[in-house]
């Protein structure tokens, strides 16, 4: 699978929230090759200090020439990224690791997306719309982050449900408050937010034999299999890394209780 | 001096050991070569030293594994490595595609298992050198001993060296009150050349949570931080010793390898600064040859240890 180091342009960035951020960036030859589910390791100053790349995972490709990262501001490197402005150059390494896998036509699929992790639900969504049903059950803590993103679902086709932690939009708790509702009318699950929320959604999935795969998040140097510092633990009690055996893994695979 | 248009001559001897040019990617830092090769044109570096590889796998230390620091980073990975059959049959068709030299990182928690180690890797086709890792902070067991006691770290590079004719490169760890007085040892023990610097150990602590930011607790420190150790323990050694030097320790451009080689390393290791950059090290090469060029220098073999320290 090829990968590429780009220095991509920023073509826009979009604010969604109070610290919810849109990046649109030319980047040709990752965005074509680019699956989802798959993320991509972005520099955040061209200084030394924040020293380390930062992974996100592909929020869309746009033609055969664009992608867009949705980046929460949670410390100094995601603040320089959301504070950069459109012409500036970002260097990219992508697209790395394993994406989704296709549900068998015809199914009827569920998506899960706590927060920042609707991120890749929506690349994905895109794929899917064509010939799947596709309900996304979107959470996170106020709606004003929330709502553009779900009209853009809505947009595609999916039908769509929104949780919110403070009431705002939606209902008023857990987006796994939601799936419960749905689960007896799906055929698969795709999740991807908080560790809490996935360890939910996997053992509902668990719980109901419906097969669940989960985009998992970890501190990364290198994205590329060589620093061996995104280490989750593996229900089979080995050690897992999220960049080269997931991002994307089936929930069972996981050992949710560790 | 004059500057140079021509062709000028990057290559460098580390004792036995001929590379190309003087441009490594340090272990831990760049896998088994494979991880890169879509990004890096491997044929261009002098040369890839792999991830430490011990006799048995090994899991390696519970998450969190990495933080990052001021400039650089800790990591507690705890020497994950797929052993010594699994890199001979899986990881070891790719290097000897790969155009450039391999050297083999080896750890071990006893002389026996380092001397085993080594046999078992020797006549292998496409190993070119080992690097025998004593400073790795990481595990709890005997192994930061042979890393830190001078007499310890002579045995370990005899006990290789007995077991071997491949050339041997000594990894030293920073952590140690004389640096010489180990650097010292290794030469004595027979060491081919001296790597070094191994990471700084370090801590991090998040202040809200009261607790340690890696879950063992302590972990080496490495990137643009350290580079100022590393360069002045590379020059206190490589003024002290006879055999080849080569630095390692936070460089991240060909200005900072240059440092080093003007300091009186034979060869530099990149590190850190793959994560950040994998063009990193073949920028340096091209770097290092344009430097020479300017400098007037035909060979890179003319500015090691070339610093002046004369007003």
């Amino acid at each position: 699978m090829p990968e590429y180091q780009e220095n991509s342009i920023i073509q826009k960035i979009e604010r969604l929230g109070a610290d919810f951020h849109r990046l649109t960036l030319h980047a040709p030859r990752i965005a074509l090759a680019a699956r989802p589910g798959q993320f991509v390791m972005a520099s955040c100053s061209p200084l030394s200090d924040p020293l380390l790349r930062r992974p996100f995972s592909i929020h869309r490709c746009i033609g055969a020439d664009v992608l867009q990262l949705l980046i929460r501001v949670v410390g100094r490197g995601t603040e320089l990224l959301a504070q950069c402005q459109p012409g500036q150059r970002l260097s990219l390494i992508g697209p790395l690791g394993q994406g989704f896998h296709p549900p068998a036509s015809e199914a009827s699929i569920c998506l899960v997306g706590g927060g920042i992790g609707i991120a890749p639900l929506f690349f994905w969504a895109e794929r899917l719309a064509a010939n799947q049903r596709c309900t996304a059950l979107l959470g996170s803590r106020t709606g004003m982050e929330l709502s553009q993103l779900a009209a853009e679902f809505t947009q595609l086709g999916c039908r769509v449900e929104t949780a919110t932690d403070d009431g705002t939009l939606g209902h008023h708790g857990l987006v796994t408050d939601v799936l419960a509702a749905h689960l007896s009318a799906t055929d698969r699950v795709y999740a991807c937010g908080p560790m809490p929320m996935m360890a939910s959604v996997a053992e509902m999935c668990r719980a109901v034999r419906i097969p669940c795969e989960v985009s998992l998040e970890a501190h990364m140097a290198c994205g590329l299999g060589a620093c061996l510092g995104c280490t989750v633990h593996g229900a089979n009690g080995r050690y897992l890394h999220v960049c080269k055996d997931g991002p994307v893994m089936a929930a069972e695979e996981v050992a949710w209780n560790r | 001096m004059e500057p140079i248009n021509g062709p000028v001559d990057l290559s460098v001897s580390l004792g036995p050991l001929s590379l190309a040019n003087p441009v490594l990617t340090a272990s831990g830092t760049f896998g088994y070569g494979a991880e890169f090769a879509h990004l890096v044109p491997l044929a261009r570096l002098g040369g890839v030293v792999v991830k430490g590889i011990s006799l048995m796998p090994r899991a390696g230390n519970p998450p969190p594994r990495i933080v990052e620091t001021a400039c650089g980073m800790l990591n507690a990975i705890g020497l994950e490595n797929v052993g010594a059959e699994r890199f001979i049959n899986d990881k070891m068709p790719f290097l000897r595609t790969c155009g450039c030299r391999v050297i083999v990182n080896i750890l071990g928690d006893s002389l026996e298992e380092y001397a085993a180690l080594a046999a078992k890797l020797t006549g292998v086709d496409g190993i070119d050198a080992l690097e025998v890792n004593i400073s790795c902070p990481n595990v709890k067991k005997g192994g930061v001993a042979f890393g830190t006691v001078p007499d310890m770290a002579a045995a370990v590079t005899h006990a290789v060296k007995a077991a071997t004719d491949l050339p041997v490169i000594v990894k030293l760890s920073p952590n140690v009150t004389d640096i010489v007085a180990m650097a010292r040892a290794v030469a004595a023990g027979g060491a081919d050349a001296i790597s070094l610097i191994n990471t700084l150990i370090g801590m991090a602590i998040d202040a809200r949570t009261r607790r340690p930011k890696l879950a063992n607790v302590i972990g080496g420190l490495s990137g643009p931080a350290i580079k100022p150790i590393a360069l002045r323990m590379v020059w206190q050694v490589a003024s002290a010793i006879d055999i080849p030097v080569i630095g390692i320790g936070g460089i991240a451009t060909a200005e900072d390898a240059i440092e080093f080689l003007l300091a009186g390393a034979a060869a530099i290791q990149v590190g850190t600064a793959n994560f950040r950059n994998p063009a990193a090290a073949g920028q340096m090469v091209s770097g290092i040859e344009e430097y020479l060029r300017q400098q007037g220098e035909s060979s890179v073999r003319a500015i090691v240890g070339s610093l002046r320290l004369e007003a």
